[in-house]
């Protein structure tokens, strides 16, 4: 399936020293179209590195970034989300006492004119949230809704919405089921799936193998930071996943 | 979740907002109709309810720039001071003899500047948290009131300088007597309070302030400048105060070093009275107007009855800890952990 699709994001051997450090070495990552990337691997492997990297925060020493085929320099993470690739974060960066549309527009608020005055666009906030919403089939009681009344899960879906709202290509999310009630874990993997449909690329950092093979359709290994495996998710297993996690192949 | 659990749920979310947003407009209009009886004849007179709005008018700016200031999971302490200052300078150039529209321009400048200092201070300095800088400033600004006066009152403004504390607007063209009239100070409230309404619910700044309250984390990742916000936020609270200053300017013809002493507090008390949450993000303007109001009337209505001001200070002290403990019961009920 990711060999029809169009490649959006790709990283070149990218390297990253901190100081004396090797956190990354010569590490190759690609995501295409509608493709979910599962990357595993150990604390300190440089997962969290290889995000920071590609999300713009950290400039890699060596090694170099494309987006849509071409090679892109990013400054600063709103170069990426220029680029349309966006985080989830872990800690869910919404604020809790903000509405559902709020949050999802949140410093990109649609205003209209009143005469020189710029006011909020409630009316047009509510439509497109009721269908983004819509579209990624999350069900709220009311775009309304303030955010510190949802679960986690749905706070979840409310953090994904959030990224996708403006036209992202690439997703990616760190463990974005870490933090939630098991029954609500499968409600945030369909929801990925459903991202997947829209043709949204999405990279999910994670340790649950559940998720992984629930959701990816690749899985790529780190081990102390260098790509140590990478597989169809159909040609592997569960056992192999975790012995590539220790570093055993 | 089961049918019971949102059954419950249902009825929580459709009860809080409600309670958020108007219990503190019903305690209220309870305490009007508890003065009313118990002063049929006075506490409801126009010349009584003028007089609690001409009391509350310069207060009432003080608690609408600390409130926005809370609102920010922050704190301004040097309000009263600002406001003391800004007097002061105001009454150093009216006795230069500078034009009224002069005079009347220069608290408002000078409140503004002390509130750029304060967010200045706290967003370039890192200050650990806004109390340190504003309690700093406390001084700093009432010690600098004090200097550039000489620690003594100045007073005598003409006419235009203290109109908004001191005007009147004749109603007689409606047939009131000449005694009912309206004070230019409570049209000044309402007019400042639905600006900052719109301000504050209406347009991309009030929200982001909210936003900043809520999580800065999450402002700042949504690509909102939480320091330039945090700066206009406590600029605005100064500005705020410098008015408090001009309309006290009017009411008492006079700058006096003990102009807005311990203000801060009543200001303070009064957002949180109003519903405004010292963890940030939570409150309204209508909160913060009912604040200033109970307070006024308390302060009015016990004055009326004779009860001692030390009364007052203990009623004060104690709705204060019941509108909290309101906000910690509202919050563990709203809030799912």
């Amino acid at each position: 399936m990711s060999s029809i699709n169009q490649l959006l994001l790709e990283a070149k051997s990218v390297t990253k020293y901190f100081g004396t450090i090797t956190a990354l070495e010569n590490v190759n990552l690609k995501i295409h179209a509608g493709e979910c990337l599962g990357v595993v691997g150990d604390n300190g492997a440089g997962k969290t590195t290889l995000m920071k990297v590609l999300s713009g925060l950290y400039k890699p020493s060596s090694g170099s970034l494309y987006f849509d085929g071409k090679k892109e320099i990013l400054e600063s993470p709103k170069d990426s989300q220029e680029l349309g690739l966006e985080m989830v974060y872990q800690d869910l960066a919404l604020a809790g006492n903000l509405p559902i549309g709020e949050n999802i527009f949140l410093g990109r608020e649609p205003t209209k004119n009143l005469g020189f005055i710029k006011l909020l666009d409630f009316k047009k906030i509510k439509e497109l949230t009721d269908a983004h919403l819509g579209k990624l089939k999350i069900n709220v009681k009311s775009a309304d809704q303030k955010v510190e009344e949802l679960s986690g899960g749905q706070r979840q879906a409310v953090a994904i919405a959030r990224s996708t709202a403006f036209n992202a290509k690439v997703v990616i999310m760190d463990e974005p089921t870490a933090a939630l009630a098991i029954k609500e874990v499968g409600k945030v993997l369909d929801l990925i799936n459903s991202l997947k449909k829209t043709g949204v690329g999405v990279i999910v950092i994670s340790h649950r193998m559940d998720d992984i093979f629930a959701v990816c359709d690749r899985v790529m290994a780190l081990f102390q930071g260098t790509n140590f495996a990478e597989s169809e998710l159909s040609k592997t297993s569960r056992d192999e996943v975790i012995g590539w996690i220790m570093g055993k192949k | 979740m089961d049918n019971k659990d949102q059954k419950k749920d249902s009825l929580y979310l459709k009860l809080i907002p409600y309670f958020d947003r108007y219990g503190i407009l019903l305690l209220l209009l309870i305490m009007i109709v508890v003065m009313h009886f118990l002063q049929p004849d006075v506490f409801l007179s126009w010349r009584n309810v003028t007089n609690v709005f001409k009391q509350i008018s310069w207060q009432s700016m003080l608690a609408l720039g600390v409130f926005m200031v809370i609102v920010t999971a922050g704190i301004d302490l040097s309000v009263g001071s600002i406001m003391m200052l800004s007097l002061m300078i105001l009454a150093i150039v009216a006795k230069a003899g500078a034009p009224w529209f002069v005079v009347a321009m220069t608290p408002l400048i000078a409140g503004l500047i002390c509130g750029l200092i304060n967010g200045l201070g706290i967003t370039i300095l890192r200050m650990p948290h806004p109390f340190i800088m504003t309690l700093g400033t406390l001084y700093i600004f009432r010690g600098t009131g004090n200097l550039i006066s000489g620690g003594t009152p100045i007073s005598g403004f003409t006419d235009e300088v203290r109109y908004l504390g001191h005007g009147r607007i004749d109603l007689t063209w409606l047939g009131l007597e000449k005694s009912q009239y309206l004070p230019v100070s409570l049209v000044l409230i309402a007019i400042v309070y639905i600006i900052f309404w719109v301000f504050m619910n209406h347009t991309r700044t009030g929200k982001w302030i909210y936003a900043i309250g809520g999580n800065p984390s999450a402002a700042r990742a949504s690509g909102v400048n939480v320091n330039k916000i945090l700066v206009i936020v406590y600029s605005l609270c100064g500005f705020l105060s410098g008015i408090g200053a001009l309309i006290l300017a009017g009411r008492t013809d006079s700058g006096y070093p003990n102009a807005g002493l311990q203000s801060e507090l009543d200001a303070i008390a009064a957002c949180i009275i109003g519903g405004a949450s010292f963890f940030g993000g939570r409150g309204t303007v209508l909160g913060v107007f009912a604040g200033v109001m109970i307070m006024g009337i308390l302060r009015n209505g016990l004055n009326l009855m004779d009860v001692s001001s030390f009364w007052q200070q203990v009623l004060i002290g104690s709705i204060i800890v019941l509108a909290v403990y309101i906000d910690v019961l509202r919050r563990d009920l709203g809030t799912r952990k």
